[in-house]
């Protein structure tokens, strides 16, 4: 029971950071219909900065996960504006190329910057709760607690504010969302920033249980695309379910089944659920 | 001029005289080493031609090409260095074995469309490295495999050296260009071009999608097999890195920069770049700092690629100087030109 209930909690750990990437993602593919391969770059240029921050400039955590954010959301304004902007009208094929140059452009970059070292990051939450048998880590707490806070902030900007409206309305329809005199731009520059600060507060939640290295995104960038496409593409929802269905998933197969393969876990799920329902778990209609 | 320069580019002779040079390669070469690299860009050039198939022409972008690649690798060295067989023998074992999982893969991966696509294949990619490195019984995991025979030259000629083995690759790379140019112009290359251009629009004109986009697939991974075949009798080490997603990337990046779609793109994109990268050899590690960008700039102002742009300027020019249908030949080349143009 004990063993269970560790796993239960490593569980909601990994599918709150897993949930926070892909709903960065989701968000995007919603506004703007772009799978963005970027993403986890983006991820990894979160870590990184928070790395530089902490280490480099000494200051505390949460100022260094805030500057990070700061920083990748402006990342993510610049690729929508010389990116995606520029190839609204092309071919699918040429947005799904485009964020693959800048997947390798950050990488190569990060790499050049820090070298291709595995470092490790600091926390100030590197204690350990032991709750009847079960250890829960602090820095465990720390995630879910953000994700949860993260997450019910999220929503009430979408669906309290106007601005937050606005996101929705193009993710609904876009020519409606333009005849009621939404600016597209705006609406695509506010997206990309939304995603780049979850992934970068993901990143720096994440990193001190991890490691921080300049290959650290691929993995995490895959297995949010599994749950992008469990979850319904585009479904606010739907990333945090299917974030939960993989870190569950992955805690449990962990344990239960190979530590060695835990990671195709994610993608043998999706290879099984997609050879049986090709639309996705919970999409309505084909894709 | 440069007009006329063009046309003697697309004149059929050049063709030839490409060969030529291609043949006499090793005598102009200053090393073996060129010879060496020539020959490892060539076999690229052959896993290209499979990506532009099933991405150029049938228009799915499939991003597990580099892990069908690492299979016709794993599986010559495997077949060779653990069950004893000769190289030839293991040499069609790949091509079968790449062929057979490019079905199953294809069969599953193909219900889907675009993105979907594309990211379940990113995921099968991941899944075949994965496997690569796991699955040590099978793969000898992260080592890798050695000890890798080379191909057998039936005491004629010995494989072990470049310049034999370099012409066994230039062989192969001929077969595979004059039998990709056979299937870009018979029914099944338009039948191709026609599902790229719209899946409704396809099936409107009765062609079956589901069959062809599987049988453009399993050409794709028994040509990326065959690739990743000769790289192991060549280079007779192979470990799990061979499976690695960058190789697939790079691909993309060799193709867009030839021409996505076109005859001979795959190969003045690989040839180009491998060449450039290597005589920026300091740029090893960083190379993406300029390709990353690279590819961005090419997708939005130059999607055709060097070999595509250079067709559409010819048609361009072609119509301009008011040349009729009187050169056949020429014609049906620039036909190619346009449609690449309308389509990318």
């Amino acid at each position: 029971m004990t063993i269970f209930l560790q796993q239960v909690f490593n569980g909601l750990t990994l599918g709150s950071i897993y949930g926070l990437v892909a709903l960065g993602l989701t968000l995007v593919y919603g506004i703007l219909h772009i799978p963005n391969f970027a993403h986890g770059a983006l991820y990894m240029v979160g870590a990184f900065m928070s790395y530089f921050f902490m280490v480099d400039m000494g200051v505390h955590y949460w100022v260094a996960m805030a500057g990070s954010a700061v920083v990748v959301a402006v990342l993510g304004i610049i690729c929508e504006r010389l990116v995606f902007h520029p190839l609204r009208n092309a071919p699918p094929i040429h947005d799904k190329i485009a964020a693959i140059g800048i997947l390798l452009f950050l990488e190569a970059v990060v790499h050049m910057f820090w070298g291709s070292d595995f470092r490790r990051m600091s926390t100030p939450f590197g204690g350990v709760v032991n709750l009847d048998g079960v250890f829960l880590r602090e820095q465990g707490i720390l995630i879910i607690a953000s994700t949860v806070v993260l997450v019910v902030a999220l929503n009430l900007f979408l669906r309290k504010t106007m601005v937050g409206a606005t996101i929705i309305a193009m993710a609904q329809n876009r020519e409606g969302a333009f005849l009621v005199g939404i600016d597209a731009n705006r609406v695509a520059m506010m997206t990309f920033a939304i995603s780049g600060i979850l992934a970068a507060v993901a990143a720096t939640l994440y990193a001190p249980m991890n490691l921080v290295y300049p290959a650290m995104g691929h993995l995490v960038i895959m297995k949010a695309f599994v749950i992008i496409i469990l979850g319904g593409m585009g479904s606010i929802p739907g990333a945090i379910v299917g974030g939960m269905i993989i870190g569950f998933a992955e805690a449990f197969g962990g344990y239960y089944i190979s530590d060695a393969y835990k990671d195709i876990i994610a993608f043998a799920l999706l290879v099984v659920i997609l050879s049986i329902r090709p639309q996705g778990l919970f999409a309505k209609g084909a894709h | 001029m440069m007009f006329k320069l063009g046309a003697l580019i697309m004149h059929p002779a050049s063709k030839y005289a490409l060969l030529a040079l291609a043949l006499l390669f090793p005598a102009l070469a200053a090393n073996e080493y060129q010879v060496y690299v020539m020959a490892t860009a060539f076999i690229w050039a052959i896993a290209v031609y499979g990506f532009n198939v099933i991405t150029g022409y049938c228009g799915q972008l499939n991003l597990a090409h580099g892990g069908f690649f690492a299979i016709g690798a794993y599986a010559v060295a495997l077949l060779t260095a653990d069950y004893g067989w000769n190289f030839w023998p293991a040499f069609i074992g790949a091509l079968v074995i790449t062929a057979v999982l490019g079905f199953l893969v294809g069969a599953v991966s193909l219900r889907l469309k675009e993105h979907y696509f594309a990211i379940f294949t990113l995921c099968v990619g991941f899944i075949i490295y994965l496997l690569l490195d796991k699955w040590e019984e099978l793969t000898h995991g992260a080592i890798g495999v050695r000890g890798i025979a080379a191909p057998d030259g039936f005491g004629l000629v010995n494989f072990r050296e470049t310049i034999p083995v370099y012409y066994l690759i230039l062989f192969f790379l001929v077969f595979i260009i004059w039998f990709t140019s056979r299937i870009q112009k018979s029914l099944l290359g338009r039948t191709f071009i026609a599902i790229r251009n719209g899946d409704d629009l396809a099936e409107s004109l009765g062609i079956n999608l589901m069959k062809n986009k599987i049988l453009a697939f399993v050409i794709s991974t028994t040509y990326a097999g065959l690739a990743g075949a000769l790289y192991a009798g060549m280079i007779r080490f192979v470990g799990p890195e061979d499976g690695n997603i960058l190789h697939t990337f790079n691909m993309i990046t060799y193709l867009l920069v030839g021409g996505i779609g076109t005859l001979f793109g795959p190969l003045i994109g690989t040839l180009g770049i491998v060449w450039i990268t290597q005589s920026l050899q300091f740029l090893e590690e960083y190379r993406m700092i300029i390709f990353g960008p690279l590819l961005v700039i090419l997708v939005i102002f130059f999607p055709l690629g060097v070999s595509g742009s250079f067709l559409t300027w010819m048609h361009r020019k072609a119509q301009a100087l008011g040349l009729g249908p009187k050169k056949v030949q020429q014609e049906s080349k620039v036909n190619t030109a346009r449609e690449v143009e309308n389509n990318a």
